[in-house]
């Protein structure tokens, strides 16, 4: 009774006052010194970036003599060196996804918390983090050092950055997989390959699915980037193409780039609708 | 042949969710296993198929000490008991006759069950089953296509293709209507006087339950306060277990013209 009776002295304090949603941060000092501080910094940190405007008014020429480019592509004058290119980068793309996935897929495992022993997770999430945290182009300027010009070099960084992406998003998926399903696996006296393939593998693998086409289209992406640097692929020739100022070969390298990633793109919603 | 003396399990967050827990079931017993929610009996039941590992005391099934146990011997006693589930738990992306066939994983190599090539005695009880339960058209529907009661069928088919001597049951007809519920109790009951089978139904539901039970235990805190045949359950009982409110509502003469 006595709960009942201190309710309602409770409720008669209450009634008639305003009602606000609680703020995140309680103290209000910290909460506007925060807020005042985030302010104050973004201003001086736009303040600090100077735009040298004559420069950039040549610039803009530059750059709209390269977007009328645009309109007028030459796919004809380098038309080998392009067909080459892509194919190559083609190559790269699918192979490195291929040999990333297959890697991936172990280490993934290794990596989720749920069901991997603590040393195995750790080992696993330091390979995850190392492949993260070495850029594409870092990691390609090394293996063009290591094994020269050309689409090995691409390959294998493509297949390194490939690990970091897949394996920890794999291993993300598995940490949030119904526990139950998996729990029924284990309790009819599965083993342990027997417990993945029945009771975690079929939880997983839309999504592995859409991540590795995922993947081929950033690798095939990257590709482009990665011939910058000497590892080969539609790269190399886009950046002949820059060097020689033929911005309509480059404009129809672009192309066929943006072009290939949208087929790809499709075919990724269409493959990802039929494993759902 | 199931026996558990002084079971207890302390989770690392330090709650005690059974403390000394000791139980003896006879073979072919159906027993139902009530209290409030947090009493621990989720915990019990896995503790004894060791989905949960018990802090200390003895599991012992047909003589042999589970708790004990390495990972190769676990496997091989855990095919000796079935498990129901609350939410079915079937492997939602796998076909019904997969999740069948899944209670055979213990029995079966790697590459037999990876390329799904199990001996024809397997899949043949798996027909049967899946025919005893009524869903023998439904074997390549995927289990997410499937109803409630119809997941819950494929749970019992699963569980009893292990050959089982006991079944664990969690919550069996929680997620189902009151219909639905008395059936798949029914079955499971029929099931184990067919086969012989001992069973632990945890269930929120005393009327369910005492339809259909030889015995039942009352857990409180992780202790049992309760031991005893179904019309034991008097209004007093319940409070003890439960705590106060009107009981009498709740307790139901067994009448025959159930559903």
């Amino acid at each position: 009774m006595s709960t009942v009776v201190l309710d309602d002295a409770l409720l008669e304090q209450r009634l008639g006052t305003a009602w606000r949603k609680p703020h995140f941060i309680k103290n209000p000092i910290l909460r506007w010194t925060l807020l005042i501080g985030a302010l104050v910094y973004l201003v001086l940190a736009f303040g600090s970036i100077d735009v040298n405007w004559t420069r950039v008014s040549e610039g803009l020429i530059r750059g709209w003599k390269f977007v009328v480019a645009f309109a007028n592509p030459d796919f004809f004058t380098r038309g080998t060196d392009i067909r080459e290119g892509l194919i190559e980068s083609v190559i790269m793309a699918v192979s490195s996804t291929v040999v990333g996935i297959a890697i991936s897929i172990p280490i993934g495992l290794g990596a989720a918390r749920n069901i991997a022993p603590l040393p195995v997770y750790l080992v696993c999430r330091g390979i995850v983090a190392l492949s993260r945290a070495l850029n594409e182009i870092i990691v390609a300027i090394l293996m063009v050092a290591i094994f020269g010009f050309g689409p090995l070099a691409g390959f294998i960084t493509l297949s390194f950055a490939t690990i970091g992406f897949l394996a920890k998003l794999l291993a993300e998926e598995i940490e949030d997989m119904n526990k139950v399903q998996a729990e029924a696996v284990k309790a009819t006296g599965s083993s342990w390959l027997q417990w993945i393939n029945y009771g975690v593998q079929p939880q997983v693998m839309p999504r592995l699915v859409g991540l590795s086409i995922y993947r081929l289209d950033i690798n095939f992406r990257e590709s482009a980037v990665l011939g910058l640097v000497g590892a080969g692929g539609i790269g190399a020739t886009l950046n002949t193409a820059f060097d020689r100022y033929e911005f309509d070969t480059a404009a129809a390298i672009l192309l066929m780039i943006i072009g290939t990633v949208m087929v790809l793109e499709y075919l990724s919603g269409v493959i990802r609708k039929k494993v759902q | 042949m199931l026996q558990i003396q002084k079971l207890t399990k302390k989770y690392p967050t330090g709650d005690l969710a059974l403390t000394a827990v000791d139980l003896e079931i006879p073979k072919g017993q159906v027993l139902a296993l009530i209290g409030p929610s947090g009493a621990g009996k989720s915990t019990l039941i896995r503790c004894i198929n060791r989905l949960v590992e018990p802090t200390s005391g003895t599991v012992t099934l047909n003589g042999e000490n589970i708790t004990s146990l390495g990972s190769r011997g676990l496997r091989t006693v855990r095919r000796k008991m079935g498990m129901i589930f609350q939410e079915y738990a079937l492997v939602e992306r796998l076909t019904v006759m997969e999740n069948v066939l899944s209670g055979r994983l213990g029995y079966v190599g790697f590459w037999r069950s990876f390329l799904r090539k199990y001996p024809q005695s397997d899949i043949d009880e798996a027909f049967r089953l899946l025919d005893r339960v009524g869903l023998l058209h439904m074997a390549d529907k995927r289990a997410d296509e499937l109803s409630g009661g119809q997941r819950q069928r494929v749970g019992i088919a699963r569980a009893l293709i292990q050959d089982p001597d006991l079944l664990l049951v969690d919550e069996p007809t929680a997620s189902l209507d009151p219909k639905t519920s008395r059936q798949i109790m029914r079955l499971i009951c029929e099931l184990c006087e067919e086969r012989g089978l001992a069973a632990i139904i945890n269930i929120h539901d005393v009327a369910l339950a005492q339809m259909f039970v030889q015995r039942v235990v009352g857990l409180k805190l992780g202790v049992i306060e309760f031991d005893g045949a179904p019309d034991e359950l008097t209004p007093d009982v319940l409070t003890t277990i439960y705590g106060e409110e009107d009981w009498e509502a709740t307790i139901e003469k067994v009448d025959e013209e159930d559903a």
